[in-house]
């Protein structure tokens, strides 16, 4: 039997490496944009009056929030799927032509999209539903792009060679059901233009589902696009990285169990927690409160697991940058994780809810957790995808620290600043009138929002330093012989 | 169990996808039929009313205001009665937001005036010192699309039953209607007519000729929508 090592190929991940650097920079370099016009507005017509409507604040938020989630994230997603999926399958993308056109295919298609969706974003065609902004075609589009993906999925599946599936494929199938169920019952709408006999906008739609029914779906899809794009996929990464990267096996099955199965039951009920105070019956709310703090207890899993993976090995940590970024990740995963709960727990929310508190917490598991671990991916998978070591170390070390101050500077910024505003509105003076005016709740933000911006700035400054270092790795970094690419990546000094 | 599911991708998948089913159906599903029922005195939008929400949409608005008054004293306060599902029994899509960066505008209609709305999206800062919100210029030159707003009405009216040319009880016990035109030039006029009225209350020339010259402006049909909410 023949006994060499099998060549895997990494034509598509290659793709999806490259525009996760790409459309991380464009979503990031658009939020910092927000974040300086709300610190300074006359930022918001930096390009002149002329083109103030597309420059301004408020279209430009869900092109933020979309690029870095559908644009950043799930290039990420499907790089390392592309990568991890064949080696813990032991298959080759290139033993399936099929397979092969599947993936390319999937990645032009998925191009044609972010296209798309840039381009309607910009003229304001929206569905308004937070991560579910586009219009039906595009709707349909994502579906298609979709059902790509999973049939890519499930076919290396079937010609796999390791009869077991590894965690990671278990969390990368998982991801792949919880979009598609959401995504299809959120998106629901009735194109107008069809059912009004071809009046107005052909792309126009109206939802399917009226005022709290349609707050209903929407926060249970906008809080699991969170499970399902944020952690689910995430913690499928670094159920692969870090133990390969350490050398390390995974600390326990048993708690990798635990917490995966624990994850996909209980994540979905906490969708209620956006909704507290709301119209939505009150036992939701108190259902989606009380699940939340539940799901303290898978998360923590699988970050325990991983940290414990480390047991005996944490001189790596300081000696390795790539290791740090995954250590940083995992611990602000344990830290969003309960900071969220926290927020789900109902007097805790009536504070919270509105405020700059929530924009905090969000930005502390992207920026912390899902950024750092994507990018930690990407720089384990450069060495093997490209025969280069990873061109500077140095300069990981620096990124590593420059993000870890923005993001620092981020989440703290944003919670003085949320709980400042949530206090400030519900004050009463000693006759039980209002103590504030909501501007005087605005004005007291400049130096917060400033900080924050300050802080993304930061963070935007890092990818720049990931982008050039990812560029020198692939073009002009010394090549690598198989033999060096066992646990720790190759670095340049 | 689950060392033989690891060996079975399809029971495997068929095992998460039962899981995460869960909670949908128990969560989601019963409050369906329930929570779309209309309150006393909620009323469909008007064509010009629909197509200035949808340039609240097109705009984002919903990016940084909330519409959802949270049952606490400090917001009845401050922006009135806390808001009862049926009230929210017409709006595809729902408009609560997730961030306040300004205030809620649930029951805006009560307070603010067209000209207060016009001087405002000129210059907010002008009008509230110290406001970080953008100016909206571009609303008073660009067109409100009529024909999409009455393609929505038309559709909702087939599809969902919403009560268009139909007695809707009022608060004060009389009745109110709402006109769902018959034909999309008979909708433009009737989208004109109420342009009218607000363009009537308003300073910027360009947008009285404009109105005059049979044209509704983005403007117009946005303080249209915003004067509805109340």
């Amino acid at each position: 039997m023949d006994n060499r090592p099998l060549e895997y190929d990494y034509t598509v991940a290659k793709m999806f490496m490259l525009t996760t650097v790409v459309l991380g920079i464009v979503g990031m370099l658009v939020g910092v944009i927000l974040a300086w016009e709300m610190a300074f507005p006359a930022v918001n017509t930096m390009l002149g009056e002329g083109l103030a409507e597309y420059t301004n604040f408020s279209r430009l938020r869900p092109l933020h929030t979309d690029a870095v989630i559908f644009g950043f994230t799930l290039s990420g997603i499907w790089a390392t799927w592309y990568y991890v999926g064949q080696r813990v399958l032991k298959v080759s993308m290139a033993e399936s032509k099929f397979l092969m056109f599947l993936g390319k295919l999937h990645f032009w298609l998925y191009m044609l999209v972010v296209v798309a969706v840039v381009g309607s974003l910009l003229m304001g065609i929206t569905t308004s539903k937070e991560y579910a902004e586009f219009e039906w075609p595009i709707d349909i589009a994502v579906v298609v792009v979709w059902v790509l993906w999973g049939m890519g999925l499930f076919g290396l599946i079937g010609i796999r060679r390791e009869k077991s599936l590894y965690i990671s494929i278990w969390y990368y199938i998982a991801t792949f059901l919880g979009i598609a169920m959401l995504y299809l019952f959120n998106n629901m709408a009735i194109p107008t233009y069809f059912a009004s006999g071809g009046i107005g906008d052909w792309y126009h739609s109206v939802s399917m589902y009226a005022g709290t029914n349609d707050a209903l779906v929407q926060w249970w899809y906008g809080h699991n696009a969170v499970a399902f794009g944020f952690t689910v996929p995430i913690v499928a990464m670094i159920y692969y990285f870090l133990p390969k990267e350490s050398g390390q096996a995974v600390y326990s099955y048993k708690l990798s169990l635990l917490a995966f199965w624990g994850l996909m039951f209980v994540y979905l009920w906490a969708g209620g927690h956006h909704l507290i105070y709301s119209t939505v019956p009150d036992w939701m709310q108190t259902m989606g409160s009380v699940f939340s703090v539940v799901l303290i207890l898978p998360s923590w899993g699988s970050a325990i697991n991983m940290l414990l993976t480390m047991k005996g090995e944490w001189q790596q940590v300081a000696a390795s940058p790539l290791i740090k970024f995954m250590i940083l990740a995992s611990t602000f995963y344990m830290f969003s994780t309960l900071e969220g709960p926290i927020q789900a727990i109902k007097s805790v929310n009536a504070l919270a809810h509105f405020t700059d508190w929530i924009v905090g917490h969000v930005h502390d598991g992207v920026l912390g957790w899902v950024a750092f671990m994507i990018m930690a991916a990407l720089f384990h998978m450069a060495p093997r995808v490209f025969k280069r070591e990873i061109y500077s170390k140095s300069l990981m070390n620096t990124q590593f620290w420059v993000q870890t101050l923005g993001v620092v500077l981020y989440f703290t910024s944003m919670w003085i600043a949320g709980i400042t505003q949530g206090m400030m509105w519900r004050a009463h003076d000693e006759f039980g009138n209002l103590a504030y005016s909501f501007i005087d709740t605005v004005s007291v933000l400049h130096p917060y929002f400033t900080i924050r911006a300050v802080g993304g700035t930061l963070y935007l400054v890092g990818m720049f330093l990931f982008a050039y270092n990812m560029y020198k790795t692939m073009t002009s970094s010394r090549r690598v012989e198989e033999s060096e690419l066992q646990n720790a990546s190759p670095m340049g000094a | 169990m689950f060392h033989w599911l690891e060996k079975h991708p399809f029971f495997f998948a068929v095992a998460v996808f039962v899981v995460i089913s869960f909670a949908g159906l128990i969560e989601i599903l019963p409050n369906f039929a329930q929570a779309s029922q209309p309150v006393v005195g909620t009323k469909p939008y008007s064509t010009l009313e629909l197509a200035g929400r949808h340039v609240y949409i097109k705009n984002s608005c919903n990016a940084c205001h909330s519409q959802l008054v949270r049952p606490f004293k400090s917001e009845t306060d401050r922006y009135g009665h806390y808001s009862l599902s049926g009230e929210y029994a017409y709006d595809r899509p729902f408009l609560w937001g997730s961030k306040r960066t300004g205030p809620d505008l649930m029951r805006v209609g009560n307070y603010r005036t067209t000209d207060w709305h016009e001087n405002h999206m000129k210059d907010p800062a002008a009008v509230v010192p110290g406001s970080i919100m953008p100016a909206y210029r571009w609303l008073f030159k660009n067109t409100a699309d009529i024909d999409t707003a009455y393609a929505e009405q038309v559709t909702v009216n087939k599809v969902f039953a919403v009560p268009y040319n139909a007695e809707i009880p009022m608060a004060d016990g009389s009745k109110s209607t709402v006109k769902l035109a018959a034909t999309l030039e008979e909708a433009h006029a009737d989208a004109l007519e109420e342009a009218k009225a607000i363009a009537a209350d308003m300073k910027d020339q360009d947008v009285k000729d404009a109105v005059a010259a049979g044209q509704i402006p983005e403007i117009v049909a946005l303080i249209a929508y915003m004067n509805s909410l109340k």
